[in-house]
């Protein structure tokens, strides 16, 4: 599918500005414009899709259909999975928190949803599909679905609603006003594109420095690091590798548009996928910037018992994918 | 006068929604109370789910994304 890509970046580099392929800086330029070109395309596509199911089932909706049907324990599922192809930006956790359990959401189900939101995203998602090939991606679409749903069912079972700040308690109390019909909108899909390509628009545009960025860096060390340079350091083998790549994650609160091209040329130079995927899951699912934003609605006994079994499924998760990839 | 409400926990998103209804109201000449509004319980009070939210005369215009400078002056006219 990308084979063209492949040869514009070669006429690119070694016709149109006559370089010789096998020098560094070459090799470091020609895979800076494939990376680029393949990542711009997949992400605009990738957008619209999302910004065409997400039209269809937007947030009030996903909300509606958990508050009023019974599911019998499917609504973990449904939760994860409409929080895959809802857009997330941190700063909406609190109100999105908020909103489900005060329509009376089970904590737990509330709770997939804010892990699966931000943790399987279109831009990671993307991402990954362009650097890392399909079964990364169908691993880590899979895996980031079955950790948040069952993050989420444990957490359930801790009985955390006593830990929440009292006054998201009170709002619990008195949940009965929320619950105000879903009125679907009527537009045809026709009419749906044209907001639905520039939001596309917007978000490639958002995160178009990152990707430059990442990939111009990753470019360079493609070129100038040898290969199984990092085998040595960080192997299979060692049992620390999925742990410390995990906890390094947490805190961080980066663009993965900017470091994924990196991770792209760590794997190359030997560092395993799978604790590559920990590491990604652990830079997007939690983040010091959303642990403050949450402080609002958890008390830190709760948010530290988040933070910690969202960790741990993840660092689980890692072990997992080494031994299968 | 109008009253214009930016609902969001002052994300790098609601900052942008803030600064772009100050443009579209210097864009189409019209005065109006612009509020922020950042505290998280006073938001709920509207009952919204995703910010940053905008707001024209307490009725909820956009939310979830940024509103382009273009479409506030849109709503701005109506």
């Amino acid at each position: 599918m990308f084979d063209w890509t492949q040869q514009l970046a070669d006429w690119f580099t070694y016709n149109l500005l006559g370089l010789v392929k096998g020098n560094h800086f070459a090799d470091a330029l020609n895979f800076f414009v494939f990376d680029t070109i393949k990542i711009f395309i997949l992400l605009f596509f990738m957008s619209i899709l999302m910004g065409i199911v997400n039209s269809y089932f937007p947030i009030e909706k996903v909300r509606y259909a958990l508050q009023k049907r019974k599911w019998y324990g499917l609504d973990y599922f449904f939760a994860s999975f409409f929080g895959t192809v809802t857009p997330f930006c941190s700063c909406s956790s609190v109100p999105l928190f908020i909103g489900f359990v005060q329509g009376g959401i089970p904590l737990g189900v509330t709770l997939t949803f804010l892990i699966s939101s931000p943790l399987v995203d279109a831009v990671t998602v993307t991402l990954f599909l362009g650097l890392f090939g399909m079964k990364a991606t169908l691993i880590y679409v899979i895996s980031g679905i079955i950790i948040s749903m069952v993050a989420g069912f444990i957490l359930s079972k801790m009985k955390l609603e006593k830990l929440l700040t009292p006054w998201v308690q009170q709002l619990i109390e008195n949940k009965a006003k929320a619950n105000d019909e879903f009125k679907e909108e009527k537009t045809p899909l026709i009419k749906r594109l044209p907001f639905i390509f520039s939001e596309a628009m917007s978000i490639v545009k958002g995160v178009s420095i990152y990707i430059i960025i990442g990939v111009a860096i990753g470019g360079l060390m493609h070129g100038f690091i040898p290969i199984n340079f990092f085998e040595e350091y960080i192997s299979k083998d060692n049992p620390l590798a999925v742990p410390i790549a995990v906890l390094l994650g947490v805190p961080m609160y980066t663009n993965t548009a900017g470091i994924l091209p990196i991770m792209e040329v760590l794997v190359q130079k030997g560092v395993p996928l799978g604790t590559t995927i920990a590491f990604s899951m652990a830079v997007v699912a939690l983040s010091f910037p959303e642990a403050m934003l949450l402080k609002k609605v958890m008390t830190g006994k709760m948010l530290a018992i988040f933070f910690a079994v969202v960790t741990l499924c993840i660092i689980i998760s890692g072990y997992i994918f080494n031994l299968i990839l | 006068m109008i009253e214009i409400k930016v609902l969001g926990p002052g994300c790098p998103k609601c900052k942008t929604t803030y600064s772009n209804v100050l443009e579209a109201l210097k864009q189409s000449n019209i005065e109006a109370n612009v509020v922020k509004v950042e505290d998280i319980e006073e938001m709920m009070k509207y009952n919204v789910l995703t910010t940053p939210v905008l707001m024209i005369d307490e009725q909820i215009k956009i939310k979830g994304r940024v509103a382009q400078v273009s479409e506030i002056v849109e709503l701005l006219k109506k």
